[in-house]
């Protein structure tokens, strides 16, 4: 093969700019950051961070959808282009709410780090060879860590950073070891060609140890049970807008990478849960992390009286009902799947843009932090109203489709005949147990009188904007889906 | 006919209009909801001028919404949803007229109120499975906040249970739903599609199906012994909202199940129908006995509920032509009805005298201190009874006769239920309005007379439930002209096939 690095440079103009973003975030605020204040050079960082994030976008779009670039490395299918364009909205709305709440020093080096992870994000979403999908999951996965760990002034964000960084290196770790097995399985890198070679290989000993050891990593990056250990420290501690990014663009750009890896190469030996008696591949074993997930955070999130905890657990809860839109991609194509993550992303950005603007004006830990919120500031009560409502699944709101799609597509792999129709069934009947723990949110919000103490709260007009975006976002995809449904 | 959408966009338009009205005045808000809860009602009275009964589903409006799931924005209505919506539009507005006083963030309150209003009217004109099932779960939400809020006596964990309640109905339906579209291929969510697809379907699968669905809108309509919430949620919420709950909400669990899971899994029908009759009876009774003894007046108007739904649910389960017509007229007669008492009970009375417990009541000369209530009541308590001359009495007697013919043991066990009606029902007006007036004798907590005399708005509304009730009573034919056609349309006679077989 001859490299076409004209080939390669057009297929990745996006992260070419969002590279360039970063240089000049830095560059700016070394030569101008020095003379203002730390909210304004926060600004000023967010504002060059979005215009990046745009640029990548508009690129992205025009670059379109095609043939697979360089060999077969880069996928630049309609997955793809929907992810890049995912990942990035997500990473403009994290900044958004940046750029008006942040108090941390070094304002700019945070947006560098953010704009690098959304580098790592945008190429997880085009791989498909095992080097580069590891080199973009642990660009992005390396800058997570740091941003997690960012804010210096509290020790609970260095806890959340370590946690976070232990956990993920490890199941790096044993993802780098399920490649190695893979490649020596197959002797290619390449998505296409180890599936060529799976499809004449029996289920040996050895396959079943790295297709393991694969699944450990990826229940690591959706944060699934028993995997997901992590989540509710390192939500709990990090600074607002890293949790946001950790829990939305990240798991949007995880889950596009493994739904591929998984399908395109393992499909082959994926095995069946379309009955009760499995045929054995990594569907089954996909089945019992996704029921784990949802029960453990479902029972989890009950207990929580920290909201950040709450969300974390709910997260491992949307987690499992993702992984049902992983299973059923192999039969309905993975349009359902990325709706849900999508969306689930937009609420999760805005419910954490919520706390990092109450956090500006005080403290926001505790449920009861927000008692009265309606009182304090109708904007964020409203928009909080929406992001939770969203992630509970209640219509017209995008989370409720999100879930219906992902459902019936599941339930389309065999009824009630097979473990997956069942496990819809258990998600179904659990979503009127998370519906408890969302209103109680609300609750505090709309039916708790607020603190003596409790002044209103000023919003940001930056991240006022973000939040409604976010909140409108969620109104339109959820009246109507066919816009992204369309792209597959 | 084609007025009957602008229901729905009228009342969603009418929450906006009122939450930003709110911010205002109270005053602002209220006339906003008014005039918007009237225009719907207008529109649906239109639509009933130029009804003309006939088979089948009349289309309304049917654009593609999501093709990818062959989901269409398909509204259509007959003459039950008609009656239904007929109703709403008169308990909304009259609901409207008895939460004048609301001051505390009046706007948020007629907005939720309206929100809730038009995802009702949405259901009822719903003719796809998925469009029905989002205006339900809209209908959910809003009802938490407005107990949550504005409601009395242990409102916070009322206002939850009964949105769990319901929310669990709405998943043991969505799960059934699902189930059903995947089940049939996966091409479409219209009711007469998945009807199609359903004969396909093997025994097993139209069993379990029936069983969810129809349980899932049973525990909103207040099946025995999915009933708990109903009570403790009427007794929590706010007047307008325990109107709305009793008089409409509960009919949104009983015409899903007349609309969804009857005519889609007939095969289901006929095997789980003694199970669902013998069910219904045991809430008629069960809960006409538990309003004997309660001792909050809102108890016993709520426990009536589940007794008066419980005749809803026999007709179904009974699925005659006859006894399911009857069952449409009893929601329409229930709803006003049910609206009636409790807009005494919590409007009229419990706001002036801050007491619903019978023993303080008993010691307050109530038909004399406000006749107008004494008066309401007493007409309200007889239409509940059944007195001929009230819509309950055509409504019931056609549920009754109907039953009858599928099964002369179930008529006789409900039979006795109209018995106990009357006994909660001739005791409470009795204690409440009638007790002693020898005010010597009796201890009561109760603040004294003179009380704020009853206001027009109250008037109006307490004329227009009345005038409803006694109207369908001496004229049940205009309903049930409406109703009998719509029975006849071949999804319909499916369903009423099977379940006589």
């Amino acid at each position: 093969m001859t490299p076409n690095y004209a080939e390669l440079f057009q297929a990745l103009l996006p992260e070419a700019a969002l590279v360039i973003g970063v240089l000049l975030v830095l560059g700016f605020d070394l030569i101008a950051g020095a003379r203002h204040s730390l909210e304004r050079r926060a600004a000023a960082a967010a504002s060059l961070g979005i215009l990046a994030v745009l640029a990548a976008a508009g690129l992205a779009l025009r670059t379109g959808v095609g043939e697979p670039a360089f060999g077969g490395v880069l996928a630049r299918d309609s997955l793809t282009l929907a992810t890049r364009l995912g990942v990035l909205v997500l990473s403009g709305l994290t900044l958004g709410i940046f750029g008006g709440t942040s108090r941390l020093r070094n304002p700019a080096e945070f947006v560098a780090v953010l704009l690098l992870a959304t580098t790592g994000f945008t190429l997880m979403a085009a791989a498909q060879q095992l080097l580069l999908a590891f080199l973009a999951l642990e660009l992005a996965s390396l800058s997570l860590y740091v941003l997690a760990g960012f804010d210096k002034t509290r020790p609970e964000s260095a806890e959340a950073a370590l946690k976070y960084f232990l956990f993920g290196g490890l199941s790096a770790a044993f993802l780098l070891f399920g490649f190695s097995l893979l490649y020596g399985l197959t002797g290619s890198l390449d998505f296409t060609e180890i599936a060529r070679q799976l499809s004449s290989i029996s289920l040996s000993p050895l396959l079943v140890v790295a297709l393991v050891m694969i699944l450990v990593a990826f229940g690591f990056k959706a944060a699934a049970a028993p995997f997901h250990l992590w989540a509710p420290d390192a939500y709990q501690g990090a600074p607002a807008p890293s949790a946001a990014l950790i829990a939305s663009a990240s798991k949007l750009a995880g889950f596009t990478l493994f739904v591929r890896l998984l399908w395109h190469s393992a499909g082959p030996v994926a095995g069946s849960v379309a009955t009760m008696d499995t045929r054995p591949g990594w569907l089954p074993v996909l089945a019992v992390i996704s029921l784990l997930s949802l029960l453990l955070g479902n029972m989890g999130a009950l207990a929580q009286t920290n909201v950040r905890r709450l969300l974390a657990y709910s997260a491992i809860a949307h987690a499992g009902a993702l992984l049902l839109g992983v299973m059923a991609a192999g039969r309905v194509g993975p349009g359902p799947l990325f709706y849900y993550a999508a969306t689930y992303g937009i609420a999760t950005v805005g419910a954490f843009g919520v706390i990092a603007v109450v956090e500006r004006a005080g403290v926001c830990q505790s449920l009861a932090d927000l008692a009265g919120l309606r009182h304090r500031s109708p904007l964020l009560a409203g928009c909080l109203f929406i992001f939770i409502l969203s992630l509970a699944g209640i219509p017209p709101l995008a989370g409720f489709f999100g879930k219906f799609a992902v459902f019936a597509a599941a339930l389309q792999l065999g009824g009630l005949a097979g473990i997956a129709g069942w496990l819809v069934v258990t998600a179904i009947l659990l979503s009127a147990v998370a519906l408890y723990y969302y209103l109680l949110v609300l609750k505090q919000a709309f039916v708790a009188r607020p603190a003596a103490v409790a002044s209103r709260i000023p919003v940001p007009a930056g991240a006022a904007l973000a939040l409604v975006i976010c909140a409108l976002l969620l109104v339109i995809l959820g009246l109507f889906p066919s816009g992204v449904l369309r792209l597959f | 006919m084609n007025a009957l959408p602008w229901t729905i966009y009228l009342s969603f338009g009418g929450a906006l209009l009122a939450l930003i009205a709110g911010a205002r005045s109270a005053a602002a808000a209220r006339v906003v909801a008014l005039v918007s809860a009237i225009a719907a009602w207008g529109a649906a009275l239109l639509a009933a001028g130029d009804f003309v009964p006939s088979r089948g589903l009349q289309t309304l409006v049917d654009v593609p919404w999501i093709a990818e799931m062959g989901i269409r924005y398909h509204l259509a209505a007959d003459g039950i949803s008609l009656t239904l919506i007929v109703l709403t539009g008169l308990a909304a507005t009259a609901g409207i007229l008895f939460s004048w006083n609301i001051e505390e963030r009046a706007g948020e309150f007629f907005a939720l109120y309206l929100a809730l209003i038009g995802g009702v009217y949405g259901v009822f004109l719903s003719a796809d499975a998925f469009l029905f099932f989002v205006f339900y779960e809209i209908a959910i939400v809003p009802k938490y906040f407005l107990v949550a809020n504005w409601g009395s006596t242990n409102r916070e964990y009322g206002a939850m249970k009964l949105v769990l309640y319901s929310f669990a109905g709405s998943a043991l339906v969505l799960a059934g739903l699902l189930w059903a579209f995947a089940t049939g291929g996966a091409h479409s969510f219209a009711l007469s599609d998945l009807a199609n697809a359903a004969l396909q379907f093997s025994r097993g699968e139209q069993l379990g199906m029936f069983a969810l669905v129809f349980l899932g809108f049973a525990v909103l309509a207040g099946l025995f012994p999915f009933h708990t919430w109903a009570p403790t949620g009427h007794v929590a919420a706010p007047t307008a909202a325990s109107m709305l709950l009793a008089g409409v909400v509960m009919k949104l669990g009983a015409y899903g199940c007349l609309r969804v899971a009857m005519p889609l899994f007939p095969v289901g029908l006929a095997f789980w129908q003694p199970a669902i009759a013998w069910l219904a009876i045991a809430g008629i009774i069960y809960a006409g006995l538990v309003a004997l003894v309660q001792e909050d007046l809102k108890f016993v108007i709520g426990y009536s509920s589940v007794s008066h739904m419980g005749f809803v649910l026999l007709g179904l389960a009974a699925a005659n032509a006859q006894s399911v017509s009857g069952a449409v007229l009893q929601m329409f007669s229930h709803g006003v009805i049910a609206g009636l008492l409790f807009a005494v009970v919590g409007r009229m009375v419990y706001e002036r005298t801050h007491t619903r417990r019978l023993a303080d009541l008993r010691g307050l000369p109530l038909h004399r201190l406000m006749p107008f209530a004494a008066l309401t009541f007493v007409l309200g308590g007889l239409a509940s009874m059944g007195m001929p001359g009230f819509s309950g009495f055509p409504a019931e007697l056609t549920i009754l006769i109907g039953t009858w013919r599928t099964s002369p043991l179930w008529a006789t066990f409900a039979a006795a239920g109209v018995l106990v009606a009357a006994a909660f029902t001739l005791r409470a007006i009795q204690v409440s309005f009638f007790g002693t007036t020898d005010r010597s004798t009796i201890q009561t907590s109760a603040p004294n007379a003179p009380y704020e005399p009853i206001t027009w708005p109250e008037r109006i509304g307490a004329i227009l439930l009345v005038g409803a009730t006694v109207y369908v009573g001496l004229k049940p034919d205009v309903l049930l002209n409406w109703i009998a056609p719509a029975l006849e349309s071949p999804l319909m006679q499916a369903a009423l096939k099977g379940g006589a077989s």
